[in-house]
């Protein structure tokens, strides 16, 4: 019988685990540790409620609740000079439970600090945008809501970015499956000639290497062959030679025999 | 979007029967000068440009979902494939960054020779870079100048990797491979030929009036502009940021080595350019002060951490335990500690980071990509209003934008 997998994550996974095997733990320092990170958490405490924070391998990370994410940007850029946001992304946890985990990486250029902004939404949750306060949040939310299906609100213009406007699913959920995507090998023969071709084309093949014997017009049986395009036919070539009366194709060439030719006759 | 009509053409770019002088024009996604897969819609009035929406994503190899179904070791091949025209940097990126997870210190020499194949790829990347910039705004002969000094460099990586733009030549916690005999000789000969050729270009721009006209005042980054949009590396120094990640959170050897941060506050593209040139010279600086760093190091080239990185050779073949850890983390690969990190480098087009959420599987939970390329990209929307349609070409070329990374 096939090993049940759990639909909610079809990724890759370790095929062996030991069973006493307890993985380390990167360790989270106390922000008391670092001055201008235990200043930066007790502005921020002061305005907002920060769940928790703590440093890990040098970077501040900060949970702060959901609603407060427009309002805690504006915070870190105009009060505690943040004035990059480096990067923005989700993380998928949705089967773990039901959860995305929403992450801006922030950098500070006069306190050569780099921060991390953290919090959890629901999956149909939606965020507020911060491309009012970062410009650069304008493309990492559009390929957030891409790769994720983050909604988000107060976005000028939220679009997909990388996938095609009408793709199906967003790829980087856990749910996403990594081969035999249904919708995927209908999708170009769909949007060029539309459905109703779907009978004569076939699903595209996704298989680069995958042989098709029948197929003549990529391939060639030795001894089977047939010419570029025909009927597929099992019985055997038949080879003619020179020697025996048939086309010109000589089956053992003998040097005293070429002719060298001063023209193309 | 194209509709339901599929077996009819669709002039989506053409606009008939207006009475003003205003129009759509599809640039791309295959204008030569586009450097890729760019498409981009511009609004124009008469020649000026009101408003520009790129489209990226014609080069989308889903490199993130890949990532999370490889081992690690396995994913480092593939991110030669972001910024190809300096993959090694990419390799590096990638590199340090699970090494920061684990927690890793790699051996000197190994040190050594990571920073001598960055610079050296920073110096082919601007090579490039200049070579065709100049030819999209008319300079031909600076292309063909430029790809020569290129191919010098490609040689030297040739020598030592055996491959020419994705190398793949830095391993998770260390090099496989030792400078081969007389590679520094060539690599010295190499500085010594460059910045004659930097002044050659230089001679046939600097004061050329043609690429005065096109690249002057043209693109002009506000202070402002660059941090809101994110921006980094030359197109942050080029609006007078003084903000190098080698210089001001220095990984590797780089502050052990002596090198100038060339910041300029022109914030157009002929101040960019300049940088450029500059940025040359400081990397020549750096390699050259590397040789005689090399010629002290032990010969060690990976980390020694039997948990997460395989012995070196003869010891997998004389010791049955090696044997086995190598055999456990080739098939299984390493499982590294539960945590995350966010590694920056400098890579030749601005700040490359990497993002590694790690759950203790042999597969990270999560990676991001952060690719330089792909917010100087959006800030094109920002930047091209207001501009001629002659001059995005300029710009475009100018910020130094790759599509492997972009679309990743």
């Amino acid at each position: 019988m096939r090993a049940y997998q759990d639909k909610k994550n079809v990724q890759a996974k370790a095929y062996y685990n030991d069973r006493f095997y307890v993985s380390p733990q990167i360790p989270k320092e106390e922000v008391s540790s670092d001055e201008i990170f235990a200043k930066d958490v007790k502005d921020l405490e002061s305005a907002f409620s920060v769940k928790e924070a703590y440093i890990q391998r040098g970077q501040l990370v900060v949970y702060i609740n959901a609603d407060d994410n427009l309002k805690v940007m504006e915070f870190l850029r105009d009060k505690l000079q943040y004035n990059f946001l480096s990067e923005l992304s989700a993380i998928d946890w949705l089967a773990k439970s039901g959860e995305f985990e929403i992450f801006y990486q922030m950098l500070s250029t006069s306190k050569r600090k780099r921060m991390r902004v953290k919090f959890f939404i629901k999956e149909k949750e939606e965020i507020k945008s911060v491309t009012s306060v970062y410009k650069s949040a304008d493309w990492a939310e559009r390929e957030m809501y891409d790769m994720f299906g983050v909604r988000i609100t107060g976005h000028h213009y939220m679009k997909r970015i990388l996938m095609p406007d009408d793709w199906h699913d967003h790829p980087l959920r856990k749910t996403y499956p990594l081969i035999g995507d249904e919708e995927a090998q209908w999708y170009e023969i769909d949007k060029i000639f539309g459905k109703e071709y779907r009978d004569i084309i076939g699903p595209e093949e996704r298989d680069s290497a995958r042989i098709v014997e029948k197929d003549t017009h990529r391939f060639a049986r030795v001894k089977h062959e047939v010419p570029f395009g025909a009927e597929y036919s099992d019985e055997e070539t038949q080879t003619e030679y020179q020697e025996e009366g048939g086309i010109p194709i000589v089956r053992k060439l003998k040097k005293s025999d070429v002719k060298i030719l001063k023209e193309r006759p | 979007m194209q509709k339901v009509n599929r077996l009819q053409p669709f002039f989506e770019n053409l606009v008939f029967e207006r009475e003003d002088n205003r129009m759509i024009v599809n640039f791309g996604p295959q204008h030569p000068s586009s450097h890729g897969q760019l498409r981009l819609v511009l609004e124009l009035d008469g020649e000026l440009v009101t408003k520009a929406t790129p489209d990226v994503g014609y080069l989308h190899r889903g490199m993130e979902k890949m990532a999370e179904n490889m081992i690690y070791n396995e994913f480092l091949p593939t991110t030669d494939r972001m910024d190809y025209i300096a993959s090694t940097s990419n390799n590096y990126g990638f590199a340090l960054a699970v090494e920061k997870l684990i927690d890793l210190d790699v051996p000197r020499r190994a040190k050594v020779i990571r920073m001598l194949l960055l610079e050296l790829s920073r110096i082919t990347s601007h090579l490039f870079w200049i070579a065709c910039h100049a030819l999209d705004v008319g300079a031909m002969t600076v292309f063909l100048y430029a790809f020569r000094e290129r191919e010098y460099a490609m040689d030297l990586f040739e020598e030592y990797c055996g491959a020419r733009l994705t190398h793949s030549a830095i391993r998770i916690g260390g090099v496989p491979l030792d400078l081969p005999k007389g590679w520094l000789n060539s690599l010295t000969e190499f500085i010594n030929k460059i910045p004659a050729a930097i002044e050659t270009y230089e001679g046939l721009l600097d004061q050329n009036r043609i690429w005065k006209m096109r690249l002057e005042d043209v693109g002009v980054i506000s202070p402002e502009m660059a941090q809101s949009w994110g921006c980094s590396g030359p197109m942050l120094r080029g609006s007078g940021i003084a903000w190098d990640i080698r210089k001001e959170e220095p990984y590797e050897l780089y502050d052990e080595v002596e090198f100038d941060v060339p910041v300029t506050d022109r914030c157009d593209c002929y101040g960019r350019y300049k940088l450029h040139m500059q940025e040359m010279r400081e990397s020549l600086k750096i390699l050259k002060q590397l040789i005689p760093m090399y010629k002290e190091t032990k010969p060690e080239l990976m980390a020694d951490a039997p948990r997460y990185i395989s012995a070196p050779k003869e010891q997998i073949m004389t010791q049955n335990y090696s044997l086995m850890q190598h055999f456990v983390l080739v098939t299984q690969g390493m499982r590294p500690p539960v945590g995350e990190v966010y590694v920056v480098t400098e890579s030749p087009k601005g700040e490359l980071g990497f993002y590694i959420n790690s759950q203790g599987d042999p597969y990270p939970y999560r990676l991001k990509l952060r690719a330089p390329s792909f917010w100087h990209t959006s800030i094109l929307q920002d930047l091209l209003p207001g501009q001629y349609l002659a001059d995005v070409v300029t710009m475009i070329g100018n910020a130094n934008i790759v599509f492997g990374e972009i679309d990743r």
